[in-house]
């Protein structure tokens, strides 16, 4: 176990460094330099040189992204050129609004999926398992941003009982746990979870399904183990499995929350992200970036490292 | 991915090839909900396609005295927007730039993916390695991050959005592409072909294509519901078109800011990606199970 920890650990580092290259790479593909992108039309020549000194723009592309992976892994991501800011501290604000969102939205569509593919896996092709399918295939195919739109349309503007946009009362960005906070995550929360409900439902559904069709499972009728035993023996198969998914869904729940963020104006990475892609700010654009797809690197070992210790059948080491 | 497998790909008889399809064929026409799902996604292609005679009026024609209507007032069946557009109008000329910009990164990272992806099961070694794991980079973002981070990069516009939502789409293509080439690889008749004298060219234009493009297409057909949420999120960021153009989520970008004063109207446009979105992905499903492709 303990070896192969190091090894997967070992095996995201080269995916990590593709990453961070990719990232920097990725906004040199733009037209023009950072500092002109952001620079007025009028600025004199010489200020424009200065400033790209300043931000370290003269130097030859590898020598840049040697320094600023430097930099980066020190915690370092540069200063927004649009504000000046440090990068890290704001990310870094921006990535716990994210994440508690979507822990949020995690906690209610992973329960919703799981409990509706083992309802629907249960009962393969009953009612329910048709009802449960439908469920399943209107959560992917809904553009989740409308959804959001759709629910203030219902909750905040037509019967009035819930805030459409922000983090708090008066637009505060302070988080506590108190109702007047509490709502505010209401709507957002639950358009996201609507996003892994479709993906967790089929994957439960589709292991269950094939777990019961297993002769062991007859086996342990056959001795008379009552069916809530049964079914614990399904879920302990069936777990690893839905596991997985759910870990790289959480992943996808950061990724996708920058649309619902911007429709409920939710002070996280989406948001920054947004900002900054506007702004065309640049080092805000490449660390936001960076630190979502290192967190989702991340994500995937610890997915990886659970299905192991969940499952003892994979044997890795 | 490793079991892609596929027991009604591989022919199971010599002549079966034109039994498969007709069988395939004999199937879809008994499901009668992706028959349904078909007739509604070629309703809103063809009048997209041919939008100037199937929309009542001008979708650019502006009025102030008539913004916001009610859906249902005579004249503008679904109502007006924010510039007192026709809706109904606006809606099917917008399925033009959707679709588009939808499909088409689908298509093209079906080409690249499946090129890609039958090179490095095919030929293996190193040119496997440095794709596949180039692809694991890429496996790194979740999909709206990258689509996201590419268009803000590129900047906002119809043939950027096309280009990073293609990026996004060829990664999970090669993969399929090249795990079920691997495993066709491996099978005996492949053998039995090179053992009899044919060339590689040969082995991939019969034995590999045939085999491999099937379960990738119905894959991709899957990735276009996908592709059009996230084509219509891009414009809805304001990455995509730009206005006046008629777009499903740049309508919906605009008409946000009126929900307070007419909410359904605005929210019209998601019903229409939301309509395209479900019956693709019916459709893919219906065609998954019709191909019998576990992929």
């Amino acid at each position: 176990m303990i070896s192969y920890l190091i090894r997967r650990l070992l095996y995201s580092v080269p995916i990590a460094l593709g990453v961070s290259l990719m990232i920097f790479m990725l906004v040199h593909l733009a037209p023009g330099d950072p500092i002109s992108a952001i620079a007025p039309a009028d600025a004199p020549p010489d200020v424009i040189e200065r400033l790209k000194v300043d931000y370290g723009y003269d130097k030859p592309l590898p020598v840049q992204f040697a320094l600023w992976l430097g930099r980066a892994v020190t915690g370092d991501l540069g200063r927004s050129v649009a504000t000046g800011q440090s990068v890290s501290g704001e990310v870094m604000s921006a990535v716990g609004n994210t994440i508690m969102l979507s822990l949020c939205a995690a906690l209610v569509g992973f329960t919703l999926g799981a409990g509706l593919g083992f309802v629907a896996g249960y009962n393969q092709g009953r009612a329910l398992d048709k009802a449960a399918t439908a469920i399943a295939i209107a959560g992917i195919s809904v553009p989740h941003y409308w959804l959001g739109m759709v629910l203030v349309i219902v909750f905040s503007v037509q019967l009035n009982v819930l805030p459409a946009v922000g983090m708090g009362p008066g637009g505060s960005s302070d988080w506590a746990w108190d109702w007047a906070h509490m709502q505010h995550l209401i709507l957002p929360a639950i358009t996201l979870a609507v996003i892994p409900i479709g993906i967790v439902m089929r994957t439960t559904r589709s292991a269950v399904a094939e777990i019961l069709n297993q002769e062991f499972v007859q086996a342990l009728r056959a001795k008379g183990l009552s069916e809530r035993h049964v079914l614990g023996h399904v879920v302990r198969n069936v777990a690893p499995t839905v596991l997985a998914v759910m870990g790289l869904q959480l992943g996808y729940l950061l990724g996708g929350s920058i649309l619902i963020e911007t429709v409920f104006s939710w002070p996280g990475t989406g948001f920054l992200l947004n900002t900054a892609i506007f702004r065309r700010d640049i080092p805000m654009l490449q660390g936001t970036i960076l630190v979502l797809a290192l967190f989702f690197v991340f994500l995937n070992v610890v997915v990886d490292l659970i299905q192991t210790a969940v499952d003892p059948r994979i044997k890795r080491a | 991915m490793a079991e892609t497998t596929l027991p009604g790909m591989v022919p199971d008889t010599p002549v079966a090839s034109r039994g498969y399809w007709s069988s395939v064929f004999r199937r879809l026409r008994g499901d009668w909900v992706t028959i349904f799902c078909l007739v509604v996604l070629l309703a809103i292609i063809l009048s997209a396609i041919f939008a100037p005679w199937v929309a009542p009026v001008d979708p650019y024609k502006t009025s102030v005295i008539r913004r916001l209507k009610d859906i249902g007032t005579p004249g503008f069946p679904l109502g007006t927007d924010e510039l007192g557009r026709d809706m109904l109008s606006r809606l099917i000329y917008g399925g033009r730039l959707s679709l588009l910009m939808g499909i088409t990164p689908v298509i093209n990272a079906l080409v690249i993916g499946s090129l890609l992806g039958i090179v490095a099961g095919f030929v293996g070694g190193k040119i496997n390695m440095v794709i596949m794991r180039t692809v694991d980079v890429f496996y790194a973002f979740p999909s709206v991050l990258l689509a996201i981070a590419i268009s803000g990069a590129l900047g906002a516009g119809l043939v950027n959005s096309i280009v990073s939502l293609t990026i996004v789409f060829v990664p999970p293509i090669t993969r399929v592409a090249e795990s079920v080439t691997t495993s066709v690889r491996n099978l005996d008749f492949v053998e039995a072909a090179r053992a009899s004298g044919a060339g590689s060219w040969t082995i991939i234009r019969v034995h590999v294509l045939g085999n491999v493009l099937g379960p990738v297409f119905v894959f991709a057909t899957g990735l276009i519901s996908v592709s059009i949420i996230l084509a219509s999120g891009l414009s809805f960021l304001g990455l995509g078109v730009r206005p006046p153009e008629p777009e499903w989520g740049l309508m919906l970008n605009t008409l946000r800011q009126s929900i307070y004063v007419n909410p359904w109207v605005c929210a019209l446009p998601g019903v229409m990606i939301f309509i395209t979105s479900i019956c693709f992905n019916m459709m893919s499903d219906g065609l998954r199970a019709a191909m019998d492709v576990r992929a």
